[in-house]
């Protein structure tokens, strides 16, 4: 399985929530989480086990014009890499 | 408000009636002295008061959690706040039936804890019959798709398993599994003498944690806590007192940590009381260990203050007599020689074994 294909979801277990007190998203899952910037919860809600990596770059390309296509890259890279280092991440082919 | 007080988390302990008779239980000792349980409207208005706090995350404890009936009403509660539910539990009474009705309700994760891998040690740590259907609950938490965290609490009796420990929680499919060193005060302190393992028990087992932990990244987490008696500085207690989490007690005493109570002089109030917002930023009880105003020498100047927020109140109390002063477990502590002769004592008896004191004493009932 290439990196190429991977499509990357959410573990189940993961919940997404709006986070009132401070206009962030926390992702959570059993008794801790994560606090997201936007950058990071636009990257966790493409995680739908229906993109490709190459995918969500293009979605986000589209979106953050400011940022060049490389940066993005890098960013779901890294930003994936936490999520998978916690088993926060499924990839489906 | 700025987020440097903020819970995250609510611990509510549902009730201190437990099936189980562990040496090393977390409840206070006179557990069975204390007021009636407070009701299911409560413990719903505290849910909402509490996620206006800022708390995301509901750990249901008890005591045995299981034994409040309307536990079913609870999660569904927490549900409609969005909070992230965590059932921690020693598995027993459960069906399978009970747990999928809880997970349509909302329950987000369930924690079970486990006492070694032989039935027969196990059910005597416990102080009853539990092992079996401990590896049952853990099964249809595993069938029914629910995280499932195996929570062991270690000690001398049981450190040697580490491996069998780590091959059960894969064996049960365990999202998680927490090796946790018992952190003595309370029952523990009692049984301090028949727990304390040795440096080298600790050593050998934070070893294969570490590999495991390696091994199994990204499938399952492996979580080791060293016991702060072997690590020379304390242990950043509840991450600071009334910072991040708010215990509330069975009988609805608002806590910073499980037996802050236990602490004379302090004042607590009830939730039945006050709202859980006055609680959290005026009481008394709540104030009197926050931020730096407090701390003691050495621990004003030292720069792992912000680490620790001076290590733990509770053993403070318990072990030097006084709350204010500084954890016996940092090796600048004036007491800390309580801490070298407990693990002098540790070494010498290696292999003795020793009597538990069982926790004992009926819970009383809301009803």
């Amino acid at each position: 399985m290439t990196l190429a294909a991977v499509r990357p979801r959410l573990n189940p277990k993961v919940r997404l929530r709006f986070d009132r007190r401070t206009g962030r998203h926390l992702l959570l899952y059993p008794e801790t989480g994560l606090e997201l910037n936007d950058t990071a919860t636009a990257i966790a809600r493409l995680c739908t086990g229906e993109k490709t990596i190459d995918d969500m770059v293009d979605h986000l390309t589209g979106t953050y014009a400011d940022a060049s296509p490389g940066e993005i890259r890098r960013a779901v890279h890294e930003f994936l890499g936490v999520l998978a280092d916690r088993g926060l991440l499924q990839g489906a082919t | 408000m700025n987020n440097e007080h903020r819970p995250y988390t609510l611990i509510a302990e549902l009730t201190y009636r437990c099936p189980l008779h562990c040496p090393y239980c977390s409840n206070p000792l006179d557990f069975a002295e204390h007021g009636n349980e407070i009701d299911a409207d409560t413990w719903l208005r505290v849910f909402h008061e509490a996620e206006e706090l800022g708390v995301v995350q509901l750990n249901l404890t008890g005591g045995e959690p299981l034994l409040r009936d309307d536990l079913e009403l609870l999660v569904e509660g927490a549900r409609k706040l969005d909070l992230y539910t965590n059932l921690i539990t020693s598995g027993i009474p459960l069906t399978s039936q009970r747990l999928s009705r809880l997970r349509a309700l909302g329950l987000d994760s369930v924690q079970i804890s486990i006492q070694s891998t032989r039935r027969s040690v196990a059910d005597r740590i416990a102080g009853a019959p539990s092992f079996n259907r401990k590896l049952d609950a853990m099964r249809w938490a595993t069938s029914l798709e629910i995280p499932l965290t195996v929570n062991v609490v270690l000690h001398r009796e049981n450190i040697s398993e580490i491996e069998e420990l780590i091959a059960l929680a894969e064996c049960v499919s365990a999202d998680r599994l927490e090796l946790a060193n018992t952190q003595y005060l309370g029952w523990a302190l009692k049984n301090r003498a028949a727990l304390l393992p040795t440096r080298e028990q600790i050593e050998r087992a934070r070893t294969v944690a570490a590999e495991a932990k390696a091994r199994l990244r990204g499938s399952m987490e492996v979580l080791f806590v060293t016991p702060d008696y072997y690590t020379d500085h304390p242990k950043s207690c509840m991450e600071g007192w009334g910072r991040r989490f708010i215990v509330v007690n069975p009988e609805g005493l608002a806590l910073p940590c499980h037996l802050a109570h236990t602490i004379p002089g302090l004042r607590f109030e009830h939730v039945t009381q006050r709202r859980l917002s006055d609680i959290w930023h005026h009481s008394a009880g709540f104030n009197r260990f926050r931020g730096n105003e407090w701390l003691p020498d050495p621990c004003r100047t030292c720069e792992r203050r912000v680490l620790d927020f001076g290590g733990c109140r509770c053993q403070a109390f318990h072990l030097s007599g006084d709350a204010g002063m500084p954890d016996p477990a940092c090796s600048l502590a004036p007491g800390h020689d309580v801490i070298e002769s407990a693990r002098t004592q540790a070494d010498r008896t290696a292999g003795i074994p020793v009597l538990f004191e069982y926790r004992t004493g009926r819970g009383r009932s809301s009803r």
